[in-house]
């Protein structure tokens, strides 16, 4: 995985709340039997017309918005479906985070697998770095996860939670496969107590 | 020391609890499906991995399966390619897999207790997030992404931080006509679908002891709605009748042990939760859904909402939907066109469903400009549903009768909605764009006699046609109240029952 330390980059605001995995990823892309590929289609109904045509309107094709690296976003960002898919297109469209008020647990959970970071602040911090991004140009913030705070050059300090073993894992670039391995001998002692059932096997 | 039912299979699926790190929990079965296994099996054959326990995986083909007549060839190669690198997966790290030919083909979440594969006190994933309805058995299940799929292959485990607990309690009984859906509809529309975030709610209380199996899967399937990690429903009676006898539950010597242990997992007396929820069944009216996400809920009696007093964020969301669905504030339910209807899904295709949609369905005719399909939710649903006639209820009604699999719920096979259309559907999620791109969803339960707007203008105002619950389900079965005016559920933080 690729770790995330520190990131600086442009923020596109997405000033909706509950934004769900079928929007970020709609699913007649989940087809795809890949992991890389997916961000062409991110948010596919609202970046593009039902003739295929790119939707002007729609705030990551305002020129201003180009080559944004965080996304900030109202409440609940990522609801619904359990699809990875979400994350992989964010990540492959070039984002690193994205910043909310709160996150749907699986896609929190997907993020962190990723070197994604979901970055969870307050209402009134997200309505403010919103603000911010709608008002500034080349509004930018920096994400830094060595002290777990965002910050901006225009006074915009705040700091967020995270699981002290998820930021571990994401700082270091940590396959968490790997990490549970090295428990082989607990899993196998579970197993010796919980044997499988036999009726299943091919 | 009291525990709760999440608490003791948590606590029974313990393998390791490093300083500092996540638990690591044991899962006792894995549900694997096309559409979010194939980047996961190639992770293990990057890594060179092998599926540690195939006896404790199962595989089926469901998301983006037509539900045309087998033997049909698939068009749609893309989806094709997927379905074969799940057969070719399957065949490689020797998992069992229900196939498209297979008479135990069907819905992941459907054919997991139909199997009996499903058993209360497991812990149960699946890269989907309506694994919550295996909660019903008073298991521990919950949807994952690809990397946690790959991960459960590898190790058989997760790596889980423990989730917060709540309890719904819903006491007293539920008016005749209002279902499982309209109890989950009805706690959606008051906690809002991130209500439950980083919460297992346990389901209790004289209502939920009530309802039948289906009821329990259709009450679970529907937590992760409310944004909850897993729903549960404590194993019972019910629950034992119900897996006595299936394929893979236990037999002999096996079955009294496991009955005895099941009979152990209920919730202790004064056992406490994270948070509380009180709620009165009577209360309850059947629900629907008009907008794009499962809290937008109103009473089949009532209007869509007046934009009026909203706060800023709902007044927008609430515009937003009103203008994806073409509807106006205000509206009447009743007076909203449907064109298409959805029978089927994971949340409502089961052998108690059909019936039920077929009781309603008896003697009427679908409006010859509304196009109407039930998809069974498994081949041994379509097959009992066949022995008992209602494939021809159904037929004669206007319905059409189709192979088992997701379809329409998320359209990721051809079953889908055209720019405009709107769809009484008994599945799960009405977010924009899912059933077909400008589609749009109204979820209901129980469908009958049908009726369509007369045109396709996003303009449902222009329309005086009955709405479809109007003159079918709920005439048949109107409950106690007519609406649940000011209904409100009672939340309290750090209870016990």
């Amino acid at each position: 995985m690729k770790p995330f330390t520190v990131h600086r980059g442009r923020v596109a605001p997405l000033d909706r709340v509950n934004v769900d995995t079928d929007q970020i990823i709609p699913k007649q892309f989940l087809k795809r039997i890949e992991k890389t590929g997916f961000g062409q289609f991110l948010f596919y109904d609202w970046r593009f017309g039902v003739d295929g045509k790119k939707n002007p309107d729609f705030v990551l094709h305002e020129p201003r918005y180009e080559g944004a690296t965080v996304l900030v976003a109202g409440k609940n960002f990522g609801c619904g479906s359990s699809r990875e898919h979400a994350v992989w297109a964010l990540a492959d469209f070039g984002f690193r985070a994205v910043i909310s008020s709160s996150f749907a647990d699986i896609f929190a959970n997907n993020s962190t697998k990723n070197g994604f970071l979901a970055v969870l602040l307050t209402d009134d911090e997200v309505a403010t770095v919103m603000k911010r991004a709608q008002d500034i140009d080349n509004y930018e913030v920096t994400v830094d996860l060595e002290k777990c705070e965002v910050r901006d050059n225009q006074g915009f300090f705040a700091k967020f939670p995270i699981d002290e073993f998820v930021r571990h894992c994401l700082l270091n670039g940590l396959d968490d496969i790997g990490l549970t391995l090295q428990h082989d001998a607990e899993i196998a002692e579970y197993e010796k107590h919980h044997p499988a059932p036999a009726a299943l096997r091919v | 020391m009291t525990r709760t039912l999440f608490e003791k299979i948590w606590d029974a699926h313990l393998v390791a609890s490093p300083p500092g790190r996540s638990p690591i929990v044991y899962i006792d079965l894995h549900l694997v499906h096309e559409v979010t296994s194939p980047q996961a099996f190639d992770g293990l054959r990057a890594a060179g991995r092998e599926v540690r326990q195939p006896a404790r995986t199962v595989a089926t083909v469901d998301h983006n399966i037509p539900t045309e007549p087998r033997g049909t060839p698939i068009t749609d190669l893309i989806a094709a390619k997927q379905i074969s690198a799940l057969q070719a997966n399957c065949k490689e790290f020797g998992v069992r897999l229900f196939d498209m030919d297979s008479p135990d083909q069907g819905i992941v979440h459907v054919i997991g207790p139909e199997l009996g594969v499903t058993q209360p006190g497991m812990t149960i994933v699946c890269g989907d997030s309506h694994t919550s309805t295996h909660g019903a058995f008073g298991a521990l299940a919950f949807g994952i992404g690809t990397s946690e799929v790959e991960h459960v292959l590898a190790t058989q485990c997760l790596a889980q931080r423990k989730p917060k607990t709540m309890k719904m309690d819903v006491r007293g009984k539920l008016a005749d006509g209002v279902t499982a859906k309209d109890l989950a509809l009805g706690i959606i529309g008051q906690i809002g679908t991130d209500g439950a975030t980083g919460h297992v709610i346990e389901y209790a209380g004289t209502a939920v002891r009530a309802l039948s199996m289906e009821g329990r899967m259709t009450l679970c399937n529907m937590s992760i709605e409310a944004g909850a990690r897993a729903g549960m429903v404590a194993p019972d009676e019910t629950t034992i009748a119900y897996v006595k006898g299936r394929r893979f539950a236990p037999t002999g010597a096996d079955w009294d042990k496991a009955v005895a242990c099941w009979r152990s997992l209920p919730s202790d007396e004064g056992a406490a939760f994270d948070k509380i929820v009180e709620i009165d069944a009577a209360q309850l009216c059947p629900f629907v859904t008009w907008g794009t996400n499962p809290g937008m809920v109103a009473p089949v009696t009532g209007r869509v909402p007046e934009i009026g007093a909203m706060e800023e964020s709902d007044r927008r969301a609430t515009e937003l939907a009103l203008q994806y669905m073409g509807l106006e504030p205000g509206e009447k339910i009743q007076d909203i066109g449907i064109d298409r209807v959805f029978i089927g899904s994971c949340t409502n295709s089961r052998i108690e469903d059909l019936r039920a949609a077929a009781r309603v369905a008896k003697g009427h005719r679908v409006n010859s400009k509304v196009r109407a399909m039930v998809v069974p939710g498994s081949q041994t649903v379509k097959r009992a549903a066949e022995q008992e006639g209602l494939d021809r209820i159904f037929r004669d009604a206007g319905f059409e009768w189709r192979e088992s699999g997701c379809s329409m719920c998320l359209g990721m096979n051809p079953d889908i909605l055209q720019p405009g259309e709107r769809c009484a559907s008994t599945s799960n999620r009405n977010f924009e764009g899912r059933q077909g791109r400008g589609g749009g969803t109204l979820r209901i339960f129980g469908i009958g006699s049908l009726s369509k707007r007369e045109n396709i203008n996003r303009h449902a105002s222009q329309t005086r046609d009955l709405w479809v619950a109007k003159n079918a389900t709920r005439r048949a079965a109107r409950p106690g109240p007519s609406a649940p005016n000011g209904w409100r559920l009672r939340m309290t933080n750090e209870g016990t029952i």
